[in-house]
């Protein structure tokens, strides 16, 4: 039997390295024999961490227990383990379970299922078998027109064709190419690169290697934030395993084509997310955004053709390649295909990662997956898209995340992140917290990014604290506008995406604070009026 | 290559030398070189840049411009304990500023400073992705990095007060 715990970083927090000591030293103490205790990632439910999942020698899930504190091994592992019956109490509920059951599972197919620090778990799943496929048996155009039968977008934010940039990469002629795995999850609020490399490394190594292979690279670069400690070190574990088996190297599967990957810690800055200012980075400068075009795919790194790439991205291409494009794009809308994860928190009774086909609604996400609102509170808002995206009310909860849905609201897909809101946060305090934030971020090379955000925070903070004056509703739109049309990179472009749609979702809010000098949600404290 | 004795710096970080061996030809390496340092020093002394200029062939100006630009840097020593309090947007929306004042109330320190004794320095940060468990906090020391979540202002003392009690028993060992 396998006895199997979760521990991407959210199990660790919660208390996962315990259990799984504990358990060790109740079968050692019972002299239990055929037992193996295993890890694995992130399957995406943080709210019922620490999962211990137990498996039969014929490798079938006989029992699913959550939220398996230390105190509780001894009881299960005496019942399941030596009585070989499941300890009924401590198992998964059934509307738990509805939370797994009710997404579609592509790029998270095998976090929670397998062992990320074991390159022979994830080839025994048909790992690194689409990418041997790409190399041995198909040509470069083939795999750019199946990427585009796809029609897969990127995930990182702008939903640009993925086809596009690789085929713009590949026309490039050039000695030297580049491929880098944008891993720079700056939203502070989502989750999901960090849950995929903790949870699958070496499906995103085999997304870059087809990507290479694909566009014409020789060298990769993954770029991953320095906040991500456990991703980095079993990103590290993978690339040696990959290096030793020889997918990773000179003469790749033995064929004539050699990619190694490089792997860079960030040191901390929102904007690095943003691709120009990313290459900046690795160069070694600030990382300050340019202008394009030029386009990394002409010049990028070291002035080199370069493809960028988001982690969610890859983690699709080698299902992509192994499946045929066809079968993603049978999932999805029109125009946004495939799947797209979203890491749910704030409010929500079930917080975590969910995996859902593109096109499903915001209710069907907030409610029907993730339970609606804990503690019984009432929705009133779902921010969506970080700091570059926008606070979506209740009455635009039957929208379809898709890329051009989103946007319609005023917020944008992004990152990915979804913050769920009840009446207890205060949106006017939720703009500033944003602006807050990318005011800080801004790296300061466009004036309205730098000076206005700056300007607009003024402004949300005199709100919040009671001391506003006439007018700053209308110019903070103003400035929202100027900001927006002023800034070269989506940073500044998107800024005041959280601003605008407080307003526009929620001025009765802003209102209250300006009008009657009062928080209905009880977090802006006011100072006394002044005579 | 060889460093003149009289440059600031020089002979001072010995530890640094092999990186510098390392990196010095390797275009493009600044930031890592600057990770490196941060990592043996727990900041990155003032001094210790002018030796790394002149060992990579960067201007110090620069290389202040990219230690200044990103948040990770630290200019300044830190505590023996770092406070890592997520300031991100689930920790936000479930009152990450009321565990701020409890630490502030607590340690007497705001975001950035450092105790007089030394053991604890408070940095805010971005988020730290265990949204799940919002409001959280690590606490890294040379034993080792430790998550807390679900925190609520007396969950907060107690684990600092823990910490503290932990280290006046080793002191009168």
């Amino acid at each position: 039997m396998k006895v199997v715990i979760g521990q991407g970083s959210c199990g660790i927090a919660s208390g996962a390295q315990q259990t799984a000591g504990e358990f060790e030293r109740y079968i050692k103490e019972m002299n239990i024999r055929n037992v193996t205790i295993e890890k694995t990632g992130c399957i995406g439910a943080c709210f019922l961490e620490p999962i211990v999942d137990i498996y039969s020698a014929e490798e079938e899930l006989e029992g699913r227990y959550v939220n398996v504190f230390p105190e509780k091994v001894e009881e299960i592992a005496k019942a399941h383990l030596i009585c070989g019956k499941t300890a009924d109490t401590y198992l998964i509920s059934k509307e738990n379970e509805e939370y797994l059951n009710l997404q579609k599972r592509v790029v998270m197919r095998n976090c929670g299922q397998i062992n990320p620090e074991s390159i022979d778990d994830y080839t025994k799943k048909g790992g690194y078998k689409a990418a041997e496929k790409a190399v041995k048996e198909m040509q470069p155009e083939n795999i750019i027109d199946e990427m585009e039968a796809s029609g897969l977008r990127g995930r990182g934010g702008a939903g640009f064709p993925v086809w596009k940039k690789w085929k713009a990469t590949r026309e490039q002629e050039s000695d030297v190419k580049y491929v880098i795995c944008n891993g720079d999850e700056g939203d502070p609020g989502a989750f999901i690169d960090r849950a995929l490399l903790e949870g699958d490394p070496h499906n995103i190594i085999e997304g870059m290697i087809i990507c290479a292979y694909a566009v014409g690279a020789s060298s990769g670069i993954m770029y991953v934030r320095a906040e991500y400690p456990l991703a980095v070190e079993r990103l590290e574990k993978a690339l040696k395993q990959a290096e030793g088996k020889g997918f990773l190297g000179k003469n790749i599967f033995g064929s004539d084509f050699s990619f190694d990957i490089t792997l860079r810690i960030g040191a901390g800055a929102f904007v690095c997310g943003e691709e120009t200012a990313l290459i900046a980075s690795l160069e070694g400068q600030q990382g300050l955004p340019k202008i394009r075009p030029p386009y990394p795919s002409k010049r990028g790194y070291w002035k080199k053709p370069t493809n960028v790439n988001n982690i969610e991205t890859l983690a699709n291409v080698p299902y992509i390649i192994e499946n045929g494009g066809a079968l993603l794009a049978s999932m999805g809308t029109e125009k946004s295909k495939g799947t797209k994860v979203f890491a749910l928190a704030g409010k929500a009774k079930r917080g975590g990662l969910i995996e859902v086909p593109m096109g499903t609604t915001l209710k069907e996400i907030i409610f029907d997956i993730a339970g609606g609102i804990r503690d019984g509170g009432k929705f009133k808002a779902a921010q969506v898209g970080g700091p570059s995206g926008g606070c979506i009310p209740e009455e635009l909860l039957h929208t379809p995340v898709d890329y051009e849905s989103i946007t319609a609201t005023g917020a944008i897909i992004g990152s990915g992140g979804i913050i769920v809101m009840d009446e207890t946060t205060c949106m006017v305090d939720m703009a500033r917290y944003f602006l807050d934030f990318t005011a800080k971020e801004s790296c300061g090379k466009c004036n309205y990014c730098r000076i206005g955000t700056r300007r607009m925070l003024e402004i949300l903070e005199r709100i919040t604290t009671g001391t506003s004056k006439d007018g700053d509703i209308e110019m903070l739109n103003e400035l929202a506008e100027k900001v927006q049309d002023g800034s070269m990179c989506g940073l500044g472009q998107t800024a005041p995406n959280p601003v605008i749609t407080t307003i526009r979702y929620f001025r009765n809010e802003y209102k209250d604070h300006i009008v009657d000098r009062k928080c209905t949600a009880g977090v802006c404290k006011f100072e006394t009026a002044q005579q | 290559m060889t460093c003149n004795p009289n440059e600031y710096g020089c002979g001072k970080y010995p530890e640094l030398e092999p990186v510098l061996d390392k990196y010095a030809d390797v275009r493009g390496s600044l930031i890592t070189v600057l990770q490196k340092t941060q990592d043996l020093y727990g900041y990155i002394p003032v001094d210790a840049i002018n030796h790394i200029g002149e060992r990579i062939h960067v201007k110090p100006s620069k290389i202040y411009s990219v230690a200044t630009f990103y948040a990770q840097f630290r200019l300044e020593p830190v505590g023996k304990y770092l406070i890592m309090l997520c300031k991100g947007t689930a920790c936000h929306v479930n009152g990450t500023d009321s565990i701020e004042e409890a630490i502030t109330e607590f340690l007497g320190i705001k975001d950035g400073e450092t105790t007089e004794d030394g053991f604890f320095t408070l940095n805010n940060v971005a988020c730290l992705g265990c949204c799940s468990l919002a409001p959280a906090m690590l606490v890294r020391s040379s034993e080792g990095t430790e998550a807390y979540g679900n925190l609520t202002k007396e969950k907060t003392k107690k684990i600092l007060n823990d910490i503290k009690g932990r280290e006046a028993k080793e002191v009168k060992i």
